[in-house]
This record gives C-alpha cells, structure tokens and sequence, in this order.
C-alpha cells in the first residue's frame, strides 16, 4: 500500500515536471543548443548531456540532425543553425523560420566516434519514454550495456510508467547496473545484484565481473557468490545447448541412414544410390512448391505437406525399379551391388544436373518453421525442432510398420533366414522389391527434411552418404534401434567434439573412433544373433 | 630364393605385356624427341605426360587388383595410398623449389610463409633429400596399410564392411588434408614444382624420361605380382579369396596373408602416386576422395579382376575413353561412366579379359572336344573298315 502510493507520488511529481519543462519557452535550451558549435569533442559531448538533461520535447529531433551532419556553427563559436532541405539556406535550429543574415564562417559541426556515442545515448534515454514498445526495449538494452549514472532519474520515471513485463525487467537490470555505480547504500545495492544475478545470462556474468572491480569489501562475497552460480548454470545450459545441436544433427543422420539400414539388413547390399535417393526428394519438395506456388500460392505454406508423400512415392517408384531392373541380378554379389549402385548414383546426379543445372535450387522454409524461441539459455530454432519432430515419427512409423503389419513381419522373416521364409511361402523377390522401394522412399522424405536446412543442389547426396554408412555399420545391421542409437550418439558426439576440435577434426576424430570401434565389434552395436547371419 | 621367384616361370601373356610395355618405354620418348614434329610417327609432347598418367592408373589398378582380384578384399581406399605416395613426391619436389617461390623463402614453401609460419614442420626434414623422399614413398602408404589391416584382418572385418572402413579413412584422410594447419597446402595442395634431380619438370626430355620411368615402374610391378600370383602363396591367396573360413580351418593364417598382400598393393599404389604427381604437375586433398577409389575399383572391374593383364588393359581404356569425352561431351561423361559401372557389373562381370580368356577357354575346350569326337569317329571308321577288311576274305570264300 505504501509502495503504491510512494509510486504514484513519483508519477505525479514526474508529470508535474514534464509539464513544467513544455511550458518553458523555448529559448530556455537556446544557450543549451548553441554550445553545441563551440569548444572541442569534450565540450560538445557535455553540451550533448545537458541537452538530454533539460528533457525538452525538441531535444530528440535537434540531436538527430546534428547525428545527421545538418547542423552548422560559426568557427569562431555562437548560434548553431539548420541547413534547410533546399540547398544553401539555414533555419533556426528551435523554429525552423528562415535566418536572413547568416555568418560567413559557417562550417558543418564535425563528429567523431565519442560524440556520436553521446548523441547514441542521449537519444536512447528520450525513447525510454517512447510509446513504442519496441524502442523502448532498444532503448532499456542501450542502457544496460553502457549504464550511465546520469540517466538514474529518467529510468527512475520510465520504470513507474512501465507495464510491458520484459521492457520492465530490462529496465529493472538497467536501473540495478547504474546504482552499482552510485553510492547508494549497502542493501540497495545487495538488491541491484540480486536483480542482475536472477537475469542470469552471459550479459549479467559480465556487469558483475566489471563490478567486482570497484564494489565495497562488504559486497565482493555476494557478488563472487553469484558470479560462480552464474557460471554453473550457463556451463548447464551450454551442455544443453549441445545435446540439443547433437539432437538435430544425430535426427538428420538418422532419416538420412534408416533407409540405408532397411535395405542392408533386409537384403544384405549396400545402396551406394541411397544418397542421391535424398537427392531425389529434396528435388521433389523444390518442384512441389514451384507447382503450388504457380497453381495455388495461398497454399504454399503447406507444401511439405504435398511433398513429403510426393517424394515418398517417386524415389520409391525409383527404388523399386532400380530393384527391378538392376539389382535383382546382382543378389548375393555385395561387392559387385556396391559398384552398380555407385554407377547410377552417378547418372542420376548428372541428369539432375542436366534438368535443374548445377547451382542451388532455392527451397523456401515455410512461415511456421522459420524463427526461433528461447527456453531458459536454450536457442531453439523452429525448423530443427519439427526436423527432430519428423525423424522421431518416421522412425516411429517403421518401427510399427516391421512389428504390427503383415509385410513387417514378412520382412524380418526374409532378414533373419531367406531361404526358410521361402519355403514357408513368402515371396522373397516381392519382399525385397517393397523393401528397397520403402528404404528408397524414406530416404526422400529425408531429403524433404533436409531441403528445409541445407543447400538443394546435385551433390546433396554425396554429403550424407558416408555419414549414413558411419550411422548403419556404429548402430548394427537388421536392428532399427541401432540406426537410432547409432544416429543420435554419432550427432551428439560430433557436436560435444566441435568446440574443443573444431568442425572438421571432430568429423575425423569420429571417423577414426569408428574405424576403431568395427575393430572391436565387427556387426556393430545391436548386431542380430544367429548362425542366419553368418555369411 | 627371390630372385628363383621373381625368374622362375611366367605366364606367357605377362612376358609379352611386359615386353610390349618395355617397348613402349623406349618407342615414345624416342618419338617425341627424335622424330621430328610433323612426321606421322612424332609424338607430341603434351601427349608424354597424359601417357605418363594412364600408366600411373595403370600401376594403381594393378595394386588394387593383387587386393581386390587374387584376394577377395574390396578396397574403396587405395586413392589414399595413391595420393599418399603423391604428397611424399610433392614435398620432395616442393623443397626442391628452395628459394625461387613467390616469397623467395630458401627454407619453407609458399604456403607456409603465407601461412606465417616461421619454421619448417618436423614432417618436412629430409624431404630435400630425393632418397628420403623415395623411401617415404614406399614407407608411408604401406605403414598405414600395415596397421590399419593390421587392425581390420585380426578383428576379421570382412567383405562389405571392410569396404565402408576403408572408404572412411580416405575420407577421413581428405577432411584432414584439407586442413591448412596439417602443413601440406590445405585446399591447394602442393604444385608449381621447378626441378626433379636437377632437370626441369616442364622439360620436354624429363617428360619423356618420367615416361619411362612410369613404364619400367608398372613392368617391373607386373613381373612381381606375377610371381606373388604363382607362388604357392598366391594360390592360398586366391584360396582365401574363394573360401575364407576353409583355408583358415585348413592351418593358414590368414590374416597374415591379407596383411602381407595389402601392404605390398599399397605400396605399388603409392609408387604410382609418386610417379604421378611430376607428370602431373600438381598433388592435392582431391585426390583423397573417395569417388576417386571407387573409379579405379571400375577401371579394374572393366579390364578383368583376378587377372593381371586386364587392369592395365582397363586403366588404359577407361581414361582413355574419359579424355575423349569430357573433351566431346562434358555433360555426358558421368552418364557413360555411370553405365559403365552398371553394365560391367551386369553382363561383363570377368571383364574384358576374363571374358576374352573365358571365350578362348571354351573355344579351346571346343575344339579339343572337336578332336577327341573326330578321333572317336575316325577310329570307328577304321574299327569298321578293318572289320569289313576281315569280313572280306569270308565273303571271298
């Protein structure tokens, strides 16, 4: 009760004042403005401070034309003037009416990089009362990062007004950084460091650590204190932030290799096209959206809607007739399927090159996955969070596609021993036929997913390729929680590697451990039982 | 012993190869130097070199064959063995350049003085010395294959999965080399060599020497792996190939075996690569790339694997083809070459030579199956002719 009534107090005498200073004549800040054109950078850098100070409604305009280069002094010092739009003419600076009799001498009030932080910060304090919302939250973040204890009874004014949450608590920050800098007593200042340490960011680890220097014995323990839980918790948060950039990345390998894992635990060849099956699809998103944009454009928000079935069916489609036409003679040659799939790897990669010509074809993010959202220190991005979203269903999906449905259980039959499930009747070419056509298939819808972050061009493939390899031989063959667990630690280990290796070493480093792990387990981690898989 | 191994008998097809390729090396250096230009028989210069690099593929294809062909074990990595051999020249040929680079450094290369660097890595010293050099040649690619078999046969990774892990390590090989701090040029490799021995690499006679070399290189590669091939240890090889648990039960150790065969491929790989990077003028990361395995994998598959004539033969035809078209047309080379990966595969899987062999066999079976008939009849005939021949005197009687 009392605290509402110190606030509306505070309120009142600001009102009562800022009627005051619109009453006052305007030739009250005339000197004011004149000391503008006198002095060096230091002196005008003060006369700058006491302009914001006078709280003139004139002030904010004045300030940002002499940002602009507009305003002109006589060398010698004394009345600054305003040159007008149209070329040669000067106006009153606080009027704008035409001067008749100009000094000679006028030359432009020069700038340099102290005055125009100044300027900066002086316009900043006058939008801490602006009524748009955006600029005051500019305008509060200005002042957190260069808290000047002059602006304490104008943030003081603008806090009682505030009703926006985060402007109020940016200002709240602002207000807890400059009494730091004052000497206001002892438990005000415990409070300011308590309202800083609960921001709890990097910004806050830094306007402690700069108070440090110059705070009060008696304060240094509560600030140290702070400091340290700070400091855990961003080390918390970073952890987080890599799980989650290993989450998105192990969510791309494991859409790109799941299919990859189909076909080599179904029928034991190794798909060398599977790459440029992505490819397929990604191009196939590109043409749906280009056919949506031309027929309906107020769909096209929903064209992964369109495209994520349209490439499913047509790098199915040419799944099941590269089977068809290629592989089927080739069963029980490995080696020999490796290099025909490497060949029309490379026919397809040209004659996509040949139709769509080699650059990038643009892809757009529709609106629902661009932009991004914080959760405590995380940075979230959208269309990473609905790519996870999308692998965790299609993974989802096929696990209940193999273990519930009739052609699930035809094909783990076929898996674990062909030549008895032929004999119970189940027709192995057909099996393996859908087989393919379905890795092929999930392999462009993968590419739809990756259409959305990475450059749709010929080579898409050749990128996921050996990275896929790495995903089916770590996680094991016939096993798709392997492809899972292989997929999601090989992208979180990349990511917890980055930082300390850098990109590409870390890529090595994890080549390198896998190179050595197949070494310790030759079928990788969850490798299937039995004498059925011993070649 | 060796020298009983390396004399003892060869097929005649390989004494004539060699022979024709040992020709070879005297007949087209003495072309382009001697003949003069204009004449029908003069060879151009700038067709020395791009010989000089088909024999390079050549000696790479016959490497990955003694791997691939006679033991079974599909390398999509030799292009790192190659493109190892390359680097340990190009140092040797980078230091040669001493103080006549752009930066006029006598000690560091280029690229390091751009890099800022002020000393030379450790891994340079002794790259002056072209021995060191030759000797790393030989070395390093077959260290690297030496361990990492070592790894892969003991811990018995085979057939595809063995494929994938040596693929991963020329990747892996690529990424690093990439790398400007690794020190050996990063994306731009090593090039703009001066001298090898003392001679102008861009000479027309270094060339045509380098020519030579390349050819005696690949004969002498060729005798060697024939006599591998016919020792006894060759034919466990082709054993292991075929059966691999049963020559194990039999008493071979046959991760050794592997071991010995991988290392000793590498190492003819590296030579190639070592011979390749002067004639070619420039060594870098792209050599690593895996694709590039893969293409000698076809070379040898087109030309005949389990055969030693038909990489060679494959090498040669396949770039051969590829110079023709990227030069026709350039849109058209993937296509050609993706159908060449797909109908050898399909319908040529012996290759040019195996099915060659395999036709002259079946002739040759033919007609020996033509003759035992022929003789069967004719002694029938006769078996008939001196029956009625005994018959007759009963008639007279």
């Amino acid at each position: 009760m009392y605290r509402a009534l110190q606030t509306f107090l505070i309120a009142l005498c600001l009102l009562v004042s800022c009627l005051a200073t619109g009453l006052r004549a305007q030739e009250d800040i005339r000197p004011l403005v004149d000391a503008l054109g006198t002095g060096g950078f230091p002196q005008k850098i003060e006369a700058v401070k006491a302009l914001a100070a006078s709280g003139d409604a004139k002030v904010a305009e004045i300030l940002q034309n002499l940002s602009d280069g507009k305003l002109y002094a006589p060398k010698t010092g004394g009345s600054v003037y305003l040159a007008a739009p149209t070329d040669g003419a000067y106006v009153d600076v606080l009027t704008g009416a035409p001067v008749a009799d100009v000094p000679g001498n006028l030359a432009r009030i020069k700038l340099n990089n102290g005055l125009r932080g100044a300027i900066g910060a002086a316009l900043s304090q006058l939008t801490l009362l602006s009524p748009d919302r955006a600029a005051r939250l500019a305008a509060s973040q200005d002042l957190l990062k260069d808290a000047n204890p002059d602006n304490l009874d104008l943030l003081n004014a603008a806090l009682a007004e505030e009703k926006d949450v985060e402007v109020k608590s940016t200002m709240e920050a602002a207000r807890a950084v400059i009494l730091l800098k004052t000497d206001a007593s002892a438990e005000d200042k415990k409070a300011a460091i308590d309202t800083i340490a609960a921001r709890g960011n990097r910004d806050a680890l830094t306007i402690l650590t700069a108070a440090m220097e110059n705070a009060p014995e008696d304060l240094k323990p509560a600030i140290e204190q702070n400091i340290t839980s700070i400091e855990t918790s961003l080390a918390i948060w970073d952890v987080a932030q890599n799980v989650w950039y290993g989450l998105s990345l192990g969510s791309v390998l494991l859409l790109a290799a799941i299919g990859l894992a189909i076909t080599f635990g179904v029928m034991g060849i190794i798909n060398m096209a599977h790459g440029e099956m992505v490819m397929l699809g990604a191009y196939t998103t590109y043409v749906v959206q280009q056919t949506l944009h031309a027929v309906a454009p107020q769909m096209s928000d929903y064209s992964l809607a369109f495209a994520v079935p349209a490439a499913f069916l047509f790098t199915g489609l040419v799944g099941i007739g590269i089977e068809r036409s290629v592989i089927r003679w080739l069963y029980g040659r490995p080696l020999e399927t490796l290099l025909a799939t490497w060949g029309i790897s490379l026919i397809l990669q040209q004659a996509i090159r040949t139709i769509f010509g080699p650059t990038n074809r643009q892809v757009d993010n529709p609106s629902w996955m661009s932009g991004a959202f914080d959760v405590g220190g995380l940075a979230i991005t959208y269309n990473r969070m609905w790519i996870i979203v999308f692998s965790l269903g299609v993974f989802v999906a096929l696990l209940l596609l193999l273990k519930r449905s009739k052609f699930g259980l035809q094909m783990r039959a076929v898996t674990q021993n062909r030549r008895m499930a032929s004999s119970m009747g189940i027709r192995t070419p057909w099996v393996d036929a859908l087989t393919f056509g379905l890795g092929s298939g999930i392999a462009g819808m993968a590419g739809v997913a990756l259409s959305q972050i990475d450059n749709v061009s010929p080579n898409l493939g050749q990128n996921y390729i050996i990275d896929s390899f790495m995903v089916v031989v770590f996680g094991g063959v016939g096993n798709l929680w392997g492809t899972l667990v292989g997929a999601l630690t090989l992208g979180i280990a990349n990511k917890f590697l980055e930082p300390y290796a850098g990109a590409v070493l870390g890529k090595i480093l994890i080549l390198i451990f896998i190179i050595l792990f197949i070494q310790r387990r030759p079928r990788g981690l969850f490798a299937l039982k039995g004498r059925a898989i011993e070649q | 012993m060796i020298t009983q191994m390396l004399f003892s008998r060869h097929e005649k097809k390989v004494l004539w190869a060699v022979a024709l390729i040992l020709l070879a090396a005297a007949l087209v250096p003495l072309a382009n130097l001697l003949i003069p230009e204009g004449n029908f028989f003069h060879v151009p210069g700038h067709l020395v070199p791009l010989l000089g690099k088909y024999l390079c593929y050549a000696l790479l294809a016959l490497a990955l064959d003694l791997v691939w062909g006679y033991c079974g074990i599909l390398s999509l990595g030799h292009g790192a063995f190659f493109a190892l051999g390359g680097y340990a020249m190009g140092m040797y040929l980078m230091r040669q350049i001493g103080d006549r680079g752009v930066y006029a450094n006598p000690l560091l290369p280029d690229f390091m003085v751009f890099l800022n660097w002020n000393e030379l890595p450790w891994y340079w010293y002794g790259f002056n010395h072209f021995a060191f050099a030759a000797l790393m040649v030989l070395l390093v690619p077959g260290l690297l294959a030496f361990v990492f078999g070592w790894f892969a046969f003991r811990s018995r990774v085979t057939g595809v999965y063995l494929s994938i892990i040596t693929q991963a390590m020329t990747y892996a090989l690529l990424l690093a080399f990439f790398r400007n701090e690794m020190g050996f040029g990063g994306n731009n490799g090593l090039t703009d060599f001066k001298d090898i021995l003392g001679f102008n690499v861009q000479a027309g006679g270094t060339r045509a020497t380098l020519f030579a070399a390349t050819a005696i290189a690949l004969a002498l590669a060729l005798i060697l792996s024939s006599a591998i091939v016919r020792s006894k240890y060759g034919k466990v090889l082709v054993g292991v190939r075929d059966a691999e648990s049963r020559t194990r039960f039999l008493g071979y150790r046959v991760e050794n075996m592997k071991l010995f065969i991988f290392t000793v491929s590498a190492m003819m790989a590296g030579i190639a690569g070592a011979l390749y990077v002067p004639q070619v003028g420039i060594i870098n990361p792209g050599e690593f790339a895996p694709a590039n395995s893969i293409e000698v994998v076809i070379w040898t598959a087109v030309g005949g694997r389990g055969t030693l004539i038909g990489p060679i033969i494959g090498a040669v035809l396949v770039n051969f083809g590829k110079s023709i078209f990227t030069a026709a047309f350039p849109e058209f080379w993937l296509f050609a070459l993706g159908a060449l990966f797909v109908a050898t595969t399909l319908f040529l899987p012996k290759g040019v030579v195996g099915t060659v062999q395999q036709f002259l066999a079946s002739r040759k079976e033919q007609r020996r199956a033509d003759a035992v008939e022929r003789a069967y009849q004719d002694k029938a005939a006769a078996e008939a002719e001196s029956r009625l021949a005994s018959l007759e005197p009963q008639a007279a009687e």
